[in-house]
């Protein structure tokens, strides 16, 4: 308990360093999920994947040669930054260049407030959910300022694709927030994580399972993945808002749309998994923590490749009414059930399960009431 | 004199910042160039409310306006395609030279309001400051005492809302069916 009460004290230079330790794996992950993507793409397609490229120059890596292609990563990056970098003749230059710089902050300096174990974050602030809410909708202005600034029909549709997408599904990852924050009393990303406890019951995603699935759609749509990826619909715009960019730049947006979807991870496993909980074991030693949050983050991240290779991308239409129709109405019901059964019966244990079924009626009787209805 | 520390470092960087992205906001041509000033100018802002402790302003500030308001006005800065900005500018009538008499009346009641009618400002409690920021108090706050205003301004924005839709459909009626409607 006392080594617990320590961490909750990090001094400034432990923070740095937990930064540093945390960018580092942040951005080994973005290649290795890349990697993951392809291997899963061809593994749901019935195809191979990368399954060449090895660590021949280093001979004590040998033995991977050949294997299952984990030097795909490292040679992808090295021929991005190998390739020359054009930028458009009429392109506004500085926005050009600070567009992907826009994207790539944004999805780095989410991270900054989730825990990773108990009392150990970057920035263990107050307003952690909020500073997520409110970076987050900062890193739409990368994607419609390069859409602006390549002066190029295609990165502008995609541009403007993003803004509205992004501006659009805020409000339903805003109101599965704040069910959440009903839930658990608490806007500091720890106090969150800690109200959940080690049972899995007493998860998020069991007492407010409405929310999870909005919050994740919803995140699916902020991430720019399938099927909400129309700011890049290859079919349609050719690249979409990266379009024309090449090389490092192109390179620091792959960078961010990964990284984001990582962090997304994180924030969503944060929020309804139960962060670093261990399933009943209350005071698990920190690393047991930290690989607990890893191993919930990496599934989630595998249930994001899940979805894109297996649905289709939406049409613009479609993705409107999913967001204003749909999703924005069964935000505001889910905040109606979550906050009137704490207001009736307490925020106890069997408060999940009674709502658990509750939402799974409502759920049910929504689409039974509209069986022609052609949203999802 | 006083001592320069941290925060007073901070505020004199974040508040020139804020003042160049105003500055910039009003003098450039491009009305994107514009836009992208007045967010860095929130942010800057943001900044400053942190400063004085306000978390919960600070971050509503960057949501809002950084997040929400901004993004809608490039979406249609970008959709217009403003191009003739230049035109527009060269422009002078009127109801310009108006505009600039009574900004600067405006400007010269600020000044006098705020060099010689405000009392100084009494020294701070920390530690009340950092209590008042924070989201719970401002909740709290305004569901109990502010009650009043908070749901005014609730009922105001429902009806913005509704006039916007309003606005939106713009062949709601029979008769308007037929009529123009494009922009």
């Amino acid at each position: 308990m006392n080594a617990l009460a320590l961490l909750l004290v990090m001094e400034l230079g432990d923070r740095f360093a937990l930064m540093g330790v945390v960018l580092g794996v942040l951005l080994t992950a973005v290649a290795y999920t890349v990697y993951a993507e392809r291997r899963i793409a061809a593994f749901i397609q019935n195809r191979t994947g990368p399954d060449r490229v090895g660590f021949d120059l280093i001979p004590q890596l040998k033995f991977l040669k050949g294997a299952i292609g984990l030097g795909q990563p490292l040679a992808d990056v090295i021929k991005l930054l190998m390739k020359e970098d054009v930028v458009p003749e009429n392109a506004n230059k500085f926005v050009h260049a600070l567009a992907p710089l826009i994207s790539l902050f944004a999805a780095l300096t989410t991270i900054a407030v989730v825990p990773y174990a108990k009392g150990v974050a970057i920035a263990d602030v107050n307003i952690g959910i909020l500073y997520i809410l409110a970076i987050t909708s900062l890193g739409v202005y990368g994607i419609t300022l390069s859409g602006w600034a390549s002066n190029s029909k295609y990165s502008l549709l995609g541009g403007l694709r993003s803004s509205a997408q992004m501006i659009s599904y805020e409000l339903s990852m805003g109101l599965a927030v704040v069910s959440v924050v009903v839930l658990t009393n608490a806007l500091n990303m720890g106090e969150i994580v800690e109200s959940q406890t080690s049972n899995p019951l007493n998860w998020n995603v069991c007492r407010n399972l409405l929310g999870f699935i909005i919050f994740t759609t919803a995140a699916f749509a902020e991430t720019n993945r399938a099927p909400f990826d129309l700011p890049e619909a290859e079919q349609e715009l050719v690249g979409g808002y990266h379009t024309e960019y090449s090389s490092m730049k192109f390179a620091l947006f792959f960078l961010a749309e990964y990284a984001n979807m990582i962090v997304a991870c994180t924030v969503i496993v944060t929020l309804f998994l139960g962060g670093y909980q261990v399933p009943f074991w209350t005071d698990a030693p920190w690393f047991v923590q930290v690989g607990a949050f890893i191993t919930k983050t990496l599934f989630m991240m595998f249930v994001f490749i899940w979805v894109r290779w297996t649905l289709p991308r939406f049409k613009y239409n479609q993705l409107m009414d999913l967001g204003w129709k749909f999703m924005l109405p069964l935000g505001l019901f889910n905040l109606l059930i979550v906050a009137s059964t704490i207001v009736i019966f307490g925020n106890s244990l069997p408060l999940s399960i009674l709502n658990l079924v509750l939402v799974a009626l409502c759920v049910a009787g929504s689409f039974a009431a509209k069986p022609q209805s052609k949203m999802a | 004199m006083p001592e320069i520390n941290l925060s007073t470092a901070f505020f004199i960087g974040l508040g020139s910042l804020t003042i160049v992205a105003s500055l910039g906001t009003i003098l450039s041509r491009s009305p994107v160039t514009s836009a992208l000033f007045l967010v860095l100018n929130f942010f800057a802002l943001g900044g400053i409310y942190l400063l004085l402790e306000a978390q919960f302003i600070a971050v509503v500030q960057v949501i809002v306006y950084a997040g929400a308001i901004m993004v809608l006005f490039l979406f249609v800065i970008m959709l217009l395609n403003l191009e003739d900005e230049q035109r527009l500018t060269e422009r002078y009538d009127v109801k310009k030279g108006f505009a600039i008499l009574f900004a600067g009346l405006l400007l010269v009641e600020v000044l006098y309001v705020v060099g010689l009618k405000t009392p100084a400002i009494a020294p701070r409690l920390g530690t009340v400051a950092a209590e008042i920021g924070t989201a719970k108090y401002i909740g709290q706050q305004l569901l109990t005492e502010f009650l009043f205003p908070f749901e005014i301004i609730s009922v105001l924005l429902l009806g913005a809302i509704v006039g916007a839709v309003v606005l939106a459909k713009k062949n709601f009626g029979p008769e308007r069916a037929t009529a123009k409607t494009t922009l």
